[in-house]
């Protein structure tokens, strides 16, 4: 029988629901983020939260899955970077809290209180991106392990850097909304969506282009990584990808395309994240544990794996489907309430 | 500043977060199955009012199941943010189950949800109908896995433990389907359906006292009336399965529930005492000679296991574990007296003519909830002082927080969840407050009526927001 890399599958496995999350959420939280900017009385909020309301849940699935799989196949990672992120990954919880009632109890409150509910749901979107992205960017700079446990202490995950990762997933973000509704909406909506795109376009890459720069000099091993060895053709091969990405984008909105300026903006959040997936390859949690380090035993790899072949293209299936069901541009009357 | 460590904040924050938890789907998994139900009986039966009081249900669960939701994402989060060294040396054995329950679990009702709450014009009825019972599944299903991990943390079988310290799994079979499970799982989902049915019948039960002839509350409340005279029986059998499994498997927790502190042969059933570990005795008791023998035991001189015969410090907290039971025991009894006066009603042909079942009906509403609650309660302060019983304690498994930044968002989830949860049980109660009624479009009748009282279309359309 073939001798499979257990802990290495399941590294990927866990990097594509991460991935998933990103790309899926990411849309739906950029939509929330973009809720202040368009005006209370013009009805397009009603036309923003029902694009996503049938599908947020199943988005959101995705994180529920990166983080029980984490605990499933890599425990030790789980057990250490929870713990190390505590504030930002309750803050988090808290603000997928706020925004995840707003769905439903925006229609259930009267016409007087219903701007809370936009409210919950843009500080809560805004919340919950933003400590997403510190998480990633703490996760960057590595976290302090001993003997099997963290050992730092709770404000260890704050930097200069943490709050540029997070405020570059908040323009991120951003982007994706913006482009699920060109793609999505009409008429007024769809213009200011344009403009949105644009705008959070250009702030994306300049922030991509900051991030990038800053990260070689966090740790020798990333400069490393990227500016010697064999890695230097990935160092020339991203950048040219993204810069085709970015024309994609701008010429898509510039020439009113609906669905092109949407996928343009998930190939450069996939780049990025081949990106980060070099830098941190093959440790899990940089700077000292590896895949391999902290994987669960080959006996729970194995039993896992087996019904996530199955499941995992089912789960496909059935959400691409759902997708299918509610294709098409939203209108006013596509919510049941 | 507080005498209080940061593993006792971290344990009131778990119990916190997860007690709001258990709320939501209690009522979800036995409300989605209630669904699926009616959705089956309108496409069989090509009844309006199937499909009427569907579409009243529907909207309450889309308020409630969403509160689920986020409160679920935080549960998936609150075993490594404060149960570290547990879940690095246990998430070898839990974490694969808890895999599996996302997957065919969460996924499931996720994808199906969309098109059960918004596709009814979007898909033919016999596809939203198969959405419907994805969504039912994966709340039976979400259980099944859950309560096997909990279970395991009771009564764990099928494992070694490696020199990590790991718990690793030896025998799937016996992991999942260990000793306190099948008897935990069928307890859960009998108790999910109470819970749920008791809701719908106070709400039947609250319409018809305004207007016996509602045909629709008269549906609700027929059928919850039927659930709670059959089903309660069989939760009482149940739970006394369950109560015999936890004798042979955790007698301390037993003993904690019977008040005993002493080994007793044909022990009394304690109706109600004052449990004190410091003096090691049961207090102003009240007591039926050899009856708790007879249940436990089912024997006359059956011995019953006393704290005494454990290790103090591997005592729980007799106090929480002996008052949470009688009060879930006390919620059984009114759900099987509301059960069998039912019956009574139901066989002279006066259901729907009692007023006095119907109040009792509303107040029994919340009846379900409580014994959830309760019933956790017990089993999980039960357990102490372990989190996986007699191989790993609950003061070895946290994680390394300081007591300021537990204590700090503890009191962030207590505002948040009161504020905004409770929001969300107050327009529940609301969208229940209002009658059901038939469809616009199709029950003509109901409109007539309607549009002969002065206003009443009007005030028909504002609420129907």
């Amino acid at each position: 029988m073939l001798e499979f890399d257990l802990p290495l599958i399941w590294a990927a496995i866990i990097a594509f629901a991460i991935l998933a999350y990103v790309s899926l959420d990411g849309f739906d939280l950029g939509v929330g983020i973009l809720f202040p900017l368009v005006p209370e009385k013009s009805g397009h909020r009603d036309v923003m939260m029902n694009s996503v309301a049938p599908i947020w849940d199943g988005n959101e699935t995705w994180l529920v899955l990166g983080g029980g799989g984490l605990l499933a196949v890599f425990p030790l990672a789980y057990a250490v970077v929870l713990p190390a992120l505590y504030l930002p990954i309750i803050a988090m919880l808290l603000g997928l809290i706020f925004r995840g009632v707003a769905f439903e109890f925006r229609w259930r409150a009267s016409a007087r209180n219903r701007v809370w509910w936009d409210r919950s749901f843009a500080f809560g979107s805004l919340l919950a991106t933003f400590a997403q992205g510190v998480c990633l960017g703490a996760l960057i700079q590595g976290i302090e392990v001993v003997d099997r446990s963290y050992a730092g202490g709770c404000l260890d995950w704050l930097s200069p850097f943490s709050i540029l990762t997070g405020a570059s997933l908040v323009v991120g973000y951003v982007l994706l909304g913006a482009t699920w509704l060109v793609m999505k909406t009409e008429g007024e909506l769809q213009g200011l969506a344009r403009k949105f795109a644009m705008v959070s376009g250009v702030g994306t890459l300049a922030l991509i282009g900051i991030v990038s720069i800053a990260t070689p000099f966090l740790d020798a091993e990333y400069h490393h990584r990227w500016f010697e060895g064999g890695n230097l053709v990935f160092s020339i091969v991203v950048p040219v990808l993204l810069a085709i990405c970015a024309a994609v984008l701008f010429l898509g909105l510039k020439r009113h395309h609906d669905i092109r300026p949407f996928f343009a903006a998930h190939g450069i959040f996939l780049l990025c994240y081949i990106g980060i997936g070099i830098s941190f390859y093959p440790r899990m949690v940089p700077p000292d544990i590896t895949i391999w380090a902290a994987a669960a035993p080959e006996k729970s790899l194995h039993f896992l794996i087996v019904g996530t072949v199955v499941l995992v293209p089912i789960i496909l299936a059935y959400t691409i489907y759902s997708y299918w069901v509610f294709r098409g541009k939203v209108d006013k009357s596509g919510g049941y309430h | 500043m507080f005498d209080i460590s940061a593993l006792d904040l971290a344990r009131m924050q778990f119990a916190f977060t997860v007690s709001f938890h258990i709320i939501f789907p209690a009522f979800s998994i036995g409300l989605a199955s209630y669904l699926a139900v009616l959705e089956g009986m309108w496409l069989w039966k090509k009844e309006d009012r199937y499909i009427e009081v569907f579409n009243y249900w529907k909207t309450i669960f889309a308020v409630g199941f969403g509160m689920g939701v986020v409160s679920g994402i935080v549960m998936a989060y609150q075993f490594g943010t404060n149960w570290a060294v547990f879940s690095d040396k246990a998430g070898p054995v839990i974490g694969p189950l808890m895999g599996y329950e996302v997957m065919s679990a969460f996924f499931l009702e996720a994808g199906f949800l969309g098109v059960m709450l918004f596709g009814q014009k979007r898909v033919g009825p016999r596809l939203h109908f198969f959405a419907t019972l994805m969504v039912a599944v994966g709340t039976l299903f979400s259980a099944f896995w859950i309560l096997s991990v909990n279970s395991w943390m009771q009564t764990p079988t099928g494992h070694i433990i490696n020199a990590a310290g790991q718990f690793v799994p030896d025998d799937w079979f016996n992991v999942i389907f260990n000793p306190s499970f099948p008897y935990r799982f069928v307890h859960m989902v009998l108790a999910a359906y109470l819970t749920t049915a008791f809701v719908v019948g106070a709400v039947g039960g609250f319409h018809l006292l305004r207007d016996k002839t509602n045909k629709h509350a008269r549906l609700m409340f027929s059928m919850a009336m039927w659930m709670a005279a059959i089903v309660t029986p069989c939760q009482m059998l149940a739970g006394d399965q369950q109560g015999l499994n936890t004798l042979k498997h955790q007698p301390a927790k037993i003993a904690a529930i019977e008040g005993h502190y002493e080994n007793v042969k044909g022990a009394p059933l304690v109706l109600f005492g004052i449990p004190d570990n410091e003096k090691a005795e049961l207090l102003y008791s009240i007591e039926v000679p050899r009856l708790g023998s007879v249940i436990l035991t089912h024997s006359w001189d059956g011995e019953l296991p006393g704290l005494k015969s454990f290790p103090r410090e591997d005592w729980p907290n007799t106090f929480l574990v002996f008052w949470s039971f009688r009060i879930m025991v006390g919620m059984g009894m009114i759900m099987l007296l509301v059960g069998l006066w039912s019956l009574l009603r139901r066989s002279q042909g006066r259901l729907y003519d009692d007023v006095w079942l119907k109040r009792a009906a509303v107040a029994a509403g919340p009846v379900g909830f409580v014994a959830v609650l309760c019933g956790w309660i017990t089993t999980e302060a039960g357990r102490q002082p372990w989190t996986i019983y007699g191989l790993l304690r609950t003061a070895d498994s946290a994680s390394p927080l300081s007591g300021a930044e537990v204590g700090a968002t503890l009191l962030a989830f207590i505002l948040v969840y009161f504020t905004l949860f409770g929001t969300g049980v107050y327009y529940m109660l609301r969208l229940m407050a209002k009658p059901p009624a038939a469809a616009r479009e199709t029950a003509t009748t109901s409109l007539k009526r309607a549009s002969g009282l002065t206003g009443a279309p009007s005030t028909l359309d504002q609420t129907d927001r």
